[in-house]
């Protein structure tokens, strides 16, 4: 498991990376939004993983907290989703501009020669 | 406690509630917007004086120094606060002063240049208030966006290609810049446990050594995060395209922005290691030292290399937060006081500047309206065309031109740090504390940084002078057939008044040196923050 989701940051991170050092916008975009996936997948994994265990204490009282899981980091992961979208959909419109504005895709609104 | 202390909530709740209302109101309705908008920046003014009353009326030295506000009344470690202490409501003052000139300068023209300027306007305010305010890193990241989000709306206010382009840049980067952030601080939650800035400094002395190395790994990136805000070398070369490109009075709000991310250094640097802190104590402040220097050096070189008025103005933004940067680094209390006056002086002046270059450019462009398409075509080179064609010289005397020019010649006063006005008071304040680190009259020895820190301050302020002397030569003198550029009154009163209130800021340098005095000390003596926040019987230094 911990494996997996390493595995799987790392792997998001990278093209991210990748992606964001490429001169086109819309690579640009993508890899923006991949590194925002392997970064909430980061937030998420900062509570510890945990299987089958609940976030949020159940009806009748107080439980156990060493049998739950952190609610803290699953709470700022929907925070960050949220505003990772909003700003990548504002940069994405951006874009379209840049597009329509330069007439072509590079992040520098020219071809290098 | 009385009223008083839900003055807190307002720096949030007012932009909030105007900027919403603003998108109700029609468009066409622009007078209606513009006076909502200022009217809002007004009361924002008001509460943040009252606010700064509030924390300086605060007994030094005994008890807490600054108050908190939990929201919906939480508990305390549970609780979102939001903490007031000297320094956060001399910011707010800072910011609501910009805001009122800026928003009174965009009602001449550019608040209507597109639609929701005076929205995104409040939802900025309402962004960096709260950033100002909060005392919970998670908090701090929401109010960063918000800023943010509004200030990529701001800046490509009034569109054009080069707007656009540059704004693709300033929008990736911060978008990059904000994924940092989150690293850092779930990072920092991962290992400590909690995101309370005052919690956090509790909890800190405790922390075993595998998890304090991946603390220190958590404050490092998100102390990157926000160094991209503040601009310091090699993170900011997207800075001076950036202001450039933005409209006038947006560009003058965005020195805010900068700040910003000093601001946050210097009140986490500070809280979280101090002294106190142990093993973390005095983290990375030599990177902000020698960061700040480079800043500073890199900075001076494109201030002596800049063409064009805005990328000079884009430059001295950056010789300020390098500056201040390096303040931070060396942390001491005398040297922070300076820079905290330096840190006001110089954002009045550099937003001053932004404005004025404005109706500079106006005396050479005929069609001021053009700008962006103009930037566009000739790149950096728009104050190198000769020749205006056929201009009818207006009145005899111009006016406007001299107080224009004047203006101009004070803003390279303040800039460069020569004296009558605040900035030579803010220069000599920190070089005062960076050469007595132990009070006046005590010797001390000076290591050989702070002398080469010294030696770059004055540097980068003779640099400042020869690059102003040359523009203004170039802009007031060297023509032989002047353009009077039509200047309405809304334009000029606003940069007159940054001007004065620099003039009011070195007449009353005294009071106002005590102030940044008690705020320096006040971040110095971390426990009293925590005890503000937590309430007493945590005590810090991880006795717990």
């Amino acid at each position: 498991m911990e494996l997996t989701l390493a595995i799987a940051i790392g792997v998001l991170t990278g093209s991210g990376v990748w992606l964001v050092l490429r001169p086109r916008t819309y690579q640009l975009v993508i890899g923006l939004s991949l590194l925002a996936y392997a970064v909430n997948l980061f937030i998420f994994s900062m509570g510890r993983l945990r299987v089958g265990a609940a976030p949020v204490l159940g009806p009748g009282g107080a439980g156990d907290p060493a049998a739950l899981a952190d609610p803290v980091p699953q709470a700022l992961v929907l925070t960050a989703i949220v505003i990772g979208f909003a700003t990548t959909a504002l940069l994405l419109v951006v874009l379209l501009v840049a597009r329509g504005l330069t007439r072509n895709d590079h992040v520098d609104g020219r071809e290098p020669n | 406690m009385d009223w008083t202390r839900h003055l807190l909530i307002v720096p949030i709740l007012l932009p909030l509630i105007t900027g919403a209302a603003l998108l109700l109101i029609d468009e066409l309705r622009h007078t209606l917007k513009a006076f909502l908008s200022i009217a809002s920046g007004v009361l924002l003014l008001v509460t943040a004086i009252a606010l700064m009353r509030l924390a300086d009326g605060v007994v030094d030295g005994g008890g807490a120094l600054s108050s908190s506000y939990a929201l919906a009344n939480w508990p305390a470690p549970f609780a979102i606060v939001l903490v007031l202490d000297r320094l956060s409501a001399l910011m707010l003052a800072l910011v609501s002063t910009l805001a009122v000139a800026a928003l009174v300068f965009s009602t001449a023209r550019w608040d209507r240049a597109g639609p929701h300027f005076h929205t995104l306007f409040q939802f900025m305010l309402m962004g960096l208030g709260g950033a100002f305010l909060t005392g919970d890193l998670f908090n701090l990241f929401v109010f960063f966006e918000v800023t943010l989000a509004a200030s990529y709306g701001l800046l490509l206010h009034g569109s054009g290609a080069f707007r656009v382009r540059a704004g693709l840049h300033y929008i990736a980067i911060n978008l990059a810049a904000s994924l940092l952030f989150l690293i850092g601080v779930s990072l920092i939650y991962g290992t400590a446990g909690t995101l309370n800035m005052a919690d956090l400094a509790v909890r800190l002395p405790g922390l075993s050594a595998e998890d304090r190395a991946l603390l220190h790994t958590g404050a490092a990136i998100l102390g990157i995060a926000f160094l991209v805000k503040a601009g310091m070398w090699p993170l900011c070369f997207w800075l001076p395209s950036a202001y450039m490109a933005a409209a006038a009075p947006v560009a003058a709000i965005f020195v805010v922005l900068t700040k910003v991310g000093t601001y946050v250094l210097l009140r986490l640097s500070l809280l979280l290691f101090a002294p106190e802190a142990g093993a973390t104590a005095g983290f990375g402040g030599t990177v902000l030292l020698w960061g700040g220097m480079a800043t500073i050096l890199f900075a001076t070189s494109g201030v002596l290399s800049s063409q064009a008025l805005g990328r000079l103005a884009g430059f001295s933004v950056l010789i300020s937060s390098g500056t201040l940067l390096a303040a931070v680094g060396i942390g001491n209390t005398a040297v922070v006081s300076g820079a905290l006056f330096y840190l006001v002086s110089s954002s009045l002046s550099v937003a001053a500047f932004f404005l004025l270059i404005e109706l500079v450019e106006r005396t050479r462009e005929p069609a001021a309206d053009v700008l962006s398409v103009t930037m566009e075509a000739y790149g950096d080179e728009t104050d190198e065309r000769e020749e205006h064609e056929d201009q009818e010289v207006g009145v005899t005397v111009p006016g406007a031109l001299a107080i224009l020019s004047v203006s101009f010649g004070c803003v390279a006063l303040l800039l460069a740090g020569l004296p009558p006005l605040s900035g030579f008071i803010a220069k000599f304040a920190m070089l005062t504390g960076l050469l007595n680190p132990d009070g006046l009259g005590s010797v001390a020895e000076i290591s050989g940084r702070i002398w080469l820190l010294v030696a770059v301050v004055i540097l980068s302020g003779l640099a400042t002078l020869v690059a102003m002397m040359r523009s203004g030569v170039r802009i007031f003198w060297a023509p032989l057939e002047e353009l009077v550029p039509r200047v309405v009154m809304v334009e000029v009163a606003p940069i007159v008044a940054l001007l004065a209130l620099c003039a009011v800021l070195a007449v009353w340098g005294g009071p106002m040196l005590s102030y940044t005095e008690a705020a320096a000390r006040s971040l110095h003596a971390p426990s009293s923050y925590i005890q503000s926040v937590l309430g007493t019987g945590h005590p810090p230094g991880g006795a717990r």
